[in-house]
Parts: structure tokens; C-alpha cells; sequence
């Protein structure tokens, strides 16, 4: 049977990031194209980061959800004709971050000047500004680390990019 | 332009980030402070995966692939400067070279965004987004470690002073630089200096740091054209060993 791109689009949703599993891919903005050819389904994705380990797995979990609908005349590319950027993360995939402990960053709209946009993150505990930036680098690509002055607890956010 | 052109600058790019990652990666479990440790590593897996998009345009353009590329080279076939090769030595050293390193880096990525070859265009794109992460963190710290006290910033200086004539061998021009300039991939390694340092120069005032009259310095040429300090060899033989050992392991 034919589906049509929705239909793709909602297997898709059902595939999430393996580092931060409450997030779809669809909703981290890595999917950034959809072709239905007849039988033929193509999905583009563009990685996160260059270097993020995860993105092998995203692409064969994508393959994995299109097999498990019946869909095998698939082609399933990463490549970078659309670079991501943080702002792509769709507000429910930024409420998804925030439940999960991570603050959700920044709309940037490409400018980032300094590190001034995450000196401030909002502590996804107690919503406070009131945060003080460690470090740009957290334990994976994406996250920075930062620390709550108001509630006292350390915590990461998914930075803007 | 010709294709031989273009392999050249790619390589260049390529192997810097490769190794400048991998003695970045060093850090990892040393550093002085564990968010700097961490730093190290994040920004190490950053410059290794940078590198691999960079093989993987260049085994496009008919190289062999990136892992034979990267692990079985001599160091004689490495066309990265020597300032990435040095030792990490102390964290003052490690950090004034990531700091010199990644703002030519980001000004490099800069023009070539604006490159005429569609698929190096998009890797350059992706990566200035990257390594603007990695040039406000060595500002940070650059400022933060030379106002902490006298020792520091005497220690900061120093390294900066010695770091220097290496860092203005990123610059070296490669045979090809009017090629490149009249087919518009990017203005050349004079033009990024030149923007370079300006850049560093606003930074390193507000770090209280001194930099010597320009002309006082004599660039460490010869990396690019695959000339090395004997600290190279060792670390490639290092890096093909673990290969070796698991072929299959991730980059
Ligand atoms: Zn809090």
C-alpha cells in the first residue's frame, strides 16, 4: 500500500533521540525532508552535531520504523543541504527538554555573539534565571552545564546552535 | 582551479583537526579542573568528527577512505601545521593554542561558508557553528587565567610568547593561494591572518596579555608541505596502533 507523507511523518514521531529518549526525531528538527515517490520513500535527515555518535543510530532507527510499517523501498541520506540549528527544535520538543531536566535553549535566529545567550540558562527545577554558566561543554556535544543559584542544583541545557 | 588545488586545502584542514584533536583528547581525566576536562574531551570529539567530514570530501574526490587516510599516513604525508602536533604540555599551553588555533579556524570557516563548491560550503557551515562554541570558550578562559594572579598570567604569557611563531605557521601559504583567491573558494591564509590577528589581539588586550611586534616574530613554516617536529611520528604511530588493534571502532 501507498502512504502519504503525513502518514511517514507520524511513524517518524514515533523515533526518538537515543540520548535524550523523550524527544522524536521529527521534534529535534533532524528530519528535514520527506519524498513519496509511488512505493518509494525517501527521508533526508542533517546530523545535530558533525561529530554526535548518535546520528548512526537515528538513521537506523529511521530505516528500522520504515521497515516495521512495510516500507523497504526506502532511501534514508544524512547529508548537510539543510544545517540544523537549535531554533528548528519544535516547542513540543522544547517542553519535552524541560520535563526531562534539560533546559531547552534559546530562540538564537543565527546570532550568537558570545557566550552571554547561556550565561542566564532558566533552571528547568525551579524556573529561575537566577543560574550561573560552568561550562559551554557538557558530556555530550549538545548540552552545556550550568549551576541553579536559587534551588542549588547543578543542571545541563541543550545549547543553542 | 584544478582538483590537486582543492585536495591540498582539504587535506590541510583535515589533518589539523585531526591532530589538534587527538592531542586535545590528552586531557582527557587530566585537566585542572573537571568542566575543563570535560571541555577537552567535548571539543576533542568535535575536531575529530570535523576532520572525518573533511575526509569524507576528499575520498569524494577519489582519495582513499578516511580510515586509511587517517591511520596509515606517514608523518611526511600530514599537511597540518606544527602547532597542532607540539605536546599538550602544561594546560597553559594546551589552552593559548586552542585559543590561537580555533579563531583562524573560525575565520576559515567563515569565508569558506561563502565558497562557490556547494559540499564544502555546507561542511564549513555546520562547522563555524561549532567551533564558535570553541572560540568563546578559550576567550573565557584565556581572560579568566590571566586575570587570576601573577603567576598565572606570567605562566599565560609565556605561553602565548611561545605559541605564537608556530601559530602564525597555520598561515603558511600553499601553492596554490592565487588559484584559490581568483576562483573565489576563499581569500587566502594572508587574508585570514590579517583578520586573525585582529581578533585574537581585542581578546588578549582584555586578558592584560602582551602580543610582540608582529615583525619581531619568524612563522614556523614547513607543516603544510609535510615538514614536522620529531613529536609527530610518535603520536600518528599511536593513533594507527589503537586503529589496528580494532579497525571497526568509532572515530
Ligand atoms: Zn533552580
Amino acid at each position: 500500500m501507498n502512504y502519504t507523507k503525513e502518514d511517514i511523518l507520524s511513524f517518524l514521531k514515533e523515533v526518538k533521540d537515543p540520548e535524550i529518549p523523550v524527544i522524536s526525531l521529527v521534534d529535534l528538527g533532524v528530519i528535514t525532508g520527506i519524498e513519496v515517490k509511488g512505493e518509494h520513500v525517501t527521508v533526508n535527515m542533517t546530523p545535530t552535531f558533525i561529530g554526535c555518535p548518535a546520528m548512526d543510530y537515528m538513521k537506523s532507527d529511521v530505516t528500522e520504523v520504515l521497515n516495521k510499517h512495510g516500507i523497504t523501498n526506502h532511501a534514508v541520506n544524512l547529508n548537510l543541504k539543510t544545517t540544523w540549528s537549535s531554533d528548528l527544535i519544535s516547542s513540543e520538543g522544547k517542553q519535552a527538554l524541560k520535563k526531562f531536566g534539560l533546559a531547552p535553549p534559546p530562540v538564537h535566529n543565527n546570532i550568537i555573539e558570545d557566550l552571554d545567550i547561556i550565561e542566564h540558562a532558566e533552571c528547568p527545577n525551579c524556573d529561575s534565571t537566577n543560574t550561573t554558566l560552568k561550562s559551554p561543554f557538557g558530556p555530550t556535544l549538545c548540552r552545556s552545564l550550568h549551576h541553579c543559584n536559587n534551588c542549588g542544583e547543578a543542571f545541563e541545557s541543550f545549547k543553542p546552535i | 582551479m584544478t582538483e590537486e588545488a582543492l585536495k591540498d586545502l582539504l587535506y590541510k584542514i583535515a589533518d589539523d583537526q585531526l591532530i589538534l584533536g587527538h592531542r586535545n583528547s590528552e586531557w582527557t581525566g587530566m585537566g585542572p579542573l573537571l568542566e575543563e576536562d570535560i571541555a577537552f574531551s567535548s571539543m576533542a570529539q568535535d575536531k575529530v568528527g570535523q576532520s572525518l567530514a573533511f575526509y569524507n570530501l576528499l575520498h569524494q574526490l577519489g582519495e582513499q577512505d578516511p580510515d586509511t587516510v587517517a591511520f596509515t599516513r606517514n608523518a611526511e604525508q600530514f599537511h597540518n601545521c606544527q602547532l597542532v602536533e607540539l605536546p599538550s604540555g602544561e594546560y597553559d599551553f594546551s589552552l593559548i593554542r586552542h585559543f590561537l588555533f580555533d579563531h583562524a579556524e573560525f575565520i576559515r570557516f567563515q569565508m569558506l561558508a561563502e565558497c562557490p563548491i556547494e559540499e564544502v560550503a555546507q561542511v564549513a557551515k555546520k562547522l563555524k557553528g561549532e567551533v564558535k562554541y570553541h572560540v568563546m570558550h578559550a576567550n573565557t578562559w584565556v581572560k579568566q587565567l590571566s586575570n587570576a594572579n601573577e603567576e598565572a598570567h606570567s605562566k599565560m604569557q609565556s605561553a602565548l610568547d611561545y605559541a605564537l611563531p608556530y601559530a602564525l605557521g597555520i598561515f603558511e601559504p600553499s601553492k596554490y593561494e592565487n588559484d584559490f583567491i581568483e576562483a573565489g573558494i576563499y581569500a587566502g591564509e594572508k587574508a585570514i591572518e590579517t583578520q586573525w590577528k585582529e581578533n585574537i589581539h581585542m581578546v588578549l588586550e582584555e586578558a592584560g596579555l602582551k602580543l610582540p611586534d608582529w615583525d619581531t616574530l619568524k612563522p614556523v613554516y614547513g607543516g603544510r608541505y609535510g615538514k614536522h617536529t620529531e613529536y609527530l611520528q610518535p603520536l600518528l604511530s599511536e593513533m594507527s596502533e589503537v586503529f589496528n588493534e580494532d579497525p571497526t571502532a568509532d572515530w
